[in-house]
Formats: C-alpha cells, sequence, structure tokens
C-alpha cells in the first residue's frame, strides 16, 4: 500500500488546530472560573482548606530547594567574583539572582511538579469517578465548588512560597558567603540592602509570581477538567499540566522581564 | 403491548417524567430514535436493555446533563431543554441521581457525603443535619458508617450510602443508573429492598436504569424495554414474565440468541480463516 504523501502535513495542521483550540477552551474556562470565584470568597474555608494542601504541603520541597539553589549561587559567585577582587558583592548577587529571577520561576516549576500535578489528578480523578456529574446532579456547580477555590489557592499560595523560596535562598548565601568563605556579615548584608530596590526588584518579583501563579493553577486545573475520564487519560492530563506549566513560565517569565527592563 | 406506546394514565399531569418522540445522537452516533414513554407519579419505573442501549443516556437527559436533537422531555410539565442554568439546577433540586458505582465524594466521610446537599442548599444548624444524616444513614442500615471513609466500604455499603445521600434532600424523582451492577446477592436484595422502601415512604417516584431481570420484576411498577435505540415493549411486572415479544422473551429468560444475535456483525467465517480458498484449490 502507497503511503500518503501529506500525512505528516495534516498531522501537523491537525496538531496546530488542537493547539489553538485548547488556548482557546482554556481562555474560556479561565473567564468560567472568575465568574464562579464567589463560593470561594464566600466560604473562605473552602479555600483555606485548598491553600494547606497546595501551599503549606509544598513548603518543604520549596524551602529545601530555595536552600540548596542559595548556598550553589553563593559557591559560584564566589568562584567567579574572587577573581575580580569583589566577592563582598556576594550578598547582592545572591540576592537579586533569587528575587528578580529565581525565587518566581524555580518556585513556579516545583509548584507545577508538586501541586499543580496533584491538582489536576485530584480533579482528573474526581471526573473519571464520577463525583463532578454527581455534584452537578445534586444542582451544585463544579466550577465553583471544585475549581475555584483550588484556583485560588494556588494563585495566594505562589508569591508566599517564592518569598519563602527566596528568603530561604538567602539564608544558603548568607551560610557560604559569612560562615564558611569567611565574608563579613555586616558587609554582606549592608551591600544587600542597598543595592536591592524593592520597587523595581522586590515588586517585580512578586508581580511574577502573582502571574506564574494564575497560569500554573489556570493550567492544572483546567487539564484535570477536561482529562478524559480513564486511568490513561489522568495520567497525560497530569504530564500535560507539568510541561505546559514549565513552558509557559518560561515564555511569561521572559515576557515580563522584557517589560520590567523597559519601565526601568 | 405496542411498541412506543404509553402506559395508561388517568390524567397527563399524573406523570413526573414525560418523553415524547426523543432522537438523541453522539455526533453522527445515533442513540436514541424516537423514544416517547411516561413516568407515573409515585411508582417505580425500570429502564431495561442490553449494555450500551441508551438506558444511562436517556437518564442523563431527563437530569438534563444531555439535550435532546430532536422531541420534548417533560420533567413535572417543564421542558427540560428550555431551562436556563438555574431553571436546569432548581429542577435538579428536586431530584436526584444515583449513579452506577456510587460516586461517593472520596475525600469526604460518609456522614459528610449525605450532609452534602444539606449543606450546601440549606441553612439548617449543624446539630439537625446530624440528625438528618443519622436517619438517612439509619434507613439504609449503614448509621454506624458515618465516620469512615468511602474507600472503606463494600461496593454494597457505598452504593447504600450513595442513596442515602441521594434522599437527603427528599427528592421527587430518585434516578438510579445501574443499581444492582456488580453486587453480591445479599447485598442486592437489600439495595432492591431499600430503592422500594424508600420510594413508598418518600411519596417519591423512581426510575431504575438496570439490566437485573429478577429484581427488577420484584420490585418495581412498570418496566420499558429498549434495544438498539427504540422502545420495544413495556409493561407490568405480570405482563412482562408472560410476554412472547421476542426481544423480552430473549431477555427475560436470558436465551443466548434470539433477536439480539450471539455474533457481532462480521465477514464470513470461513472467508477469514481462508478455508473457501483451500478448498477451492
Amino acid at each position: 500500500m502507497m503511503s500518503d504523501p501529506f500525512k505528516q502535513i495534516r498531522g501537523l495542521g491537525a496538531r496546530g488546530i488542537e493547539f489553538v483550540w485548547r488556548g482557546g477552551a482554556m481562555a474560556r474556562f479561565f473567564v468560567l472560573v472568575l465568574l464562579q470565584s464567589g463560593m470561594s470568597f464566600r466560604r473562605l474555608g473552602l479555600t483555606i482548606r485548598e491553600i494547606y494542601f497546595a501551599g503549606v504541603m509544598s513548603l518543604v520541597i520549596i524551602m529545601v530547594s530555595g536552600l540548596f539553589i542559595g548556598m550553589v549561587l553563593g559557591l559560584q559567585g564566589f568562584e567567579t567574583l574572587q577573581k575580580y577582587g569583589a566577592e563582598e558583592t556576594m550578598g547582592v548577587l545572591v540576592a537579586l539572582s533569587l528575587v528578580r529571577e529565581l525565587g518566581p520561576v524555580v518556585t513556579a516549576l516545583l509548584f507545577a511538579s508538586r501541586a499543580g500535578s496533584a491538582i489536576t489528578a485530584e480533579i482528573g480523578l474526581m471526573k473519571a469517578t464520577e463525583q463532578l456529574k454527581a455534584m452537578d446532579m445534586m444542582a451544585v456547580d463544579p466550577v465553583a465548588r471544585v475549581v475555584a477555590p483550588r484556583f485560588w489557592a494556588g494563585v495566594v499560595s505562589m508569591p508566599l512560597l517564592a518569598a519563602m523560596f527566596s528568603a530561604m535562598g538567602i539564608f544558603g548565601g548568607y551560610i557560604v558567603a559569612v560562615v564558611l568563605v569567611g565574608i563579613d556579615a555586616g558587609v554582606f548584608w549592608s551591600n544587600m540592602q542597598s543595592a536591592v530596590s524593592f520597587n523595581h526588584d522586590v515588586l517585580g518579583g512578586i508581580i511574577k509570581s502573582i502571574v506564574f501563579g494564575i497560569a500554573v493553577s489556570i493550567i492544572a486545573t483546567f487539564e484535570g477538567f477536561d482529562a478524559d475520564p480513564t486511568a490513561e487519560g489522568v495520567s497525560r492530563a497530569t504530564t500535560r499540566t507539568v510541561v505546559t506549566s514549565a513552558l509557559t513560565v518560561l515564555a511569561l517569565d521572559l515576557m515580563l522581564t522584557g517589560f520590567m527592563i523597559n519601565m526601568k | 403491548m405496542l411498541p412506543n406506546s404509553s402506559p395508561p394514565t388517568d390524567d397527563a399531569c399524573a406523570n413526573v417524567v414525560k418523553i415524547d418522540n426523543v432522537d438523541f445522537a453522539y455526533g453522527k452516533r445515533s442513540i436514541l430514535k424516537g423514544i416517547s414513554l411516561d413516568v407515573p407519579r409515585g411508582k417505580v419505573v425500570a429502564i431495561m436493555g442490553g449494555s450500551g442501549c441508551g438506558k444511562t443516556t436517556l437518564l442523563r437527559l431527563i437530569g438534563g446533563q444531555l439535550v435532546p436533537s430532536a422531541g420534548k422531555l417533560l420533567v413535572n410539565g417543564q421542558n427540560v431543554a428550555d431551562l436556563d442554568r438555574d431553571g436546569l439546577y432548581a429542577m435538579r433540586r428536586k431530584m436526584s441521581m444515583l449513579f452506577q458505582f456510587g460516586a461517593l465524594f472520596t475525600d469526604m466521610t460518609v456522614f459528610d457525603n449525605v450532609a452534602f446537599q444539606l449543606r450546601e442548599h440549606t441553612d439548617l444548624p449543624e446539630d439537625m443535619i446530624r440528625d438528618l444524616v443519622l436517619m438517612k444513614l439509619n434507613a439504609v442500615g449503614l448509621r454506624g458508617t458515618a465516620g469512615l471513609f468511602p474507600s472503606e466500604l463494600s461496593g454494597g455499603m457505598a452504593r447504600r450510602v450513595a442513596l442515602a445521600r441521594a434522599v437527603a434532600l427528599d427528592p421527587e424523582v430518585i434516578m438510579y443508573d445501574e443499581p444492582f451492577a456488580g453486587l453480591d446477592p445479599i447485598s442486592l436484595a437489600v439495595v432492591g429492598n431499600t430503592i422500594r422502601r424508600l420510594n413508598d415512604a418518600l411519596g417519591a417516584t423512581s426510575i431504575v436504569v438496570t439490566h437485573d431481570v429478577v429484581e427488577s420484576l420484584q420490585i418495581v411498577d412498570y418496566l420499558y424495554f429498549i434495544s438498539d435505540g427504540c422502545i420495544v415493549g413495556h409493561g407490568t411486572p405480570d405482563e412482562i414474565r408472560a410476554s412472547q415479544e421476542p426481544y423480552i422473551k430473549q431477555f427475560v429468560h436470558a436465551e443466548l440468541d434470539g433477536p439480539v444475535p450471539f455474533h457481532y456483525p462480521a465477514p464470513p467465517y470461513s472467508d477469514e480463516l481462508g478455508l473457501s480458498r483451500r478448498v477451492g484449490t
């Protein structure tokens, strides 16, 4: 049998259509979640419970990762800065790297892997076991009752986790710079204080982490809600959450960094 | 008994659900073709048929989770397809559905599952909710499981808890999707008996989608048979037992061959095995 010469081109087109369709469906889902968010604020207990599962339960991985990344930054920074006799600015290097970039970005990637995948799997399994349909038949909107609290929990948790990540990273940098290398603690902190601007650096990091929180949370909830109601479907949706979140976070980071540098 | 005719009722208002010439298709695949049936108030009505014949789809249409492509589907005189989201939710507060495997919320205890609708739709104080939940659980014989999670229950127990949850708000219409599937004989009898008892105690109307002939004939008031998207017969349990309609006879007596063939359509067996060619050579 002759193979179809246009099969691959058609496949490419189909994937393109699928990509655009999913983007549109996700945007529509985002608007729906915003419209159905009233219950998340009226019954704060629902959202706080999800903040516990998505945020508090992610603290260990975020804090440990922050500590290690801060220490590595300190070591790498010392290695390079000492060539120019500028090792006293290690605090500045560590703080700026973490607050501007690594804090929001790495936290978002870890959050997508730890909490985002769990949210997708949970909602996907609720769909596969007809729990969402049952809720809908009980005249309770699953988007308002299940999706919106998880979405807002992610949005609230992300900046707080990013702050914890950066704080632990700076502490890691401090251990390397002050305890191991022997830089004066006063110089370490005062250089950092004078070089890090709240408006440009800290606020920029907070804005980034909020945007990443919205992106990861909507991707995680959408993928769960849209998952095929089978074991394989939930597994694929969970994988898609992690991959799509990671790529989206990195693309958004590039865009936001561009805006922020131009606004200076 | 004539296919696609309705059981005798004194008054059209006596029917909680009235389905009139309804069609439904998933894409190009036609599932229901011109179905008409009535569900009289206060009765337990079974909808029977083989797997994949469109029974569950019919329940979803009654609950407004799917919209018919043609025909009218009235619940309490309201056309379900005309209802907006609020109207649909108002209708659903008066009905409930028991899903095939219970669909209990796995992150909640049995108590919280049964209390779910009471907490969502009423402002009752927590101590009153507690009493109501324990009453419902007692009605299905599972008051002692209030503190357990669904994963700690057997299949039959989960089905009974789902039944308690389904009747938490004393609904007018209760729909059951394969309530007997996968149950041992004791659980099956308990669930069947509970469906009948709860229907009579609550003055509700029940629609039971099932393919369990023996249990259904014992507890229901009227039965409809669906095959290939059409109603092929209906009647009271006694009429069904005595029926000579080929499909009903095959279904009720579990005969291997009949209108529902044993073999799925396929090319001739000898052609597929290449026997005719070998004989020819």
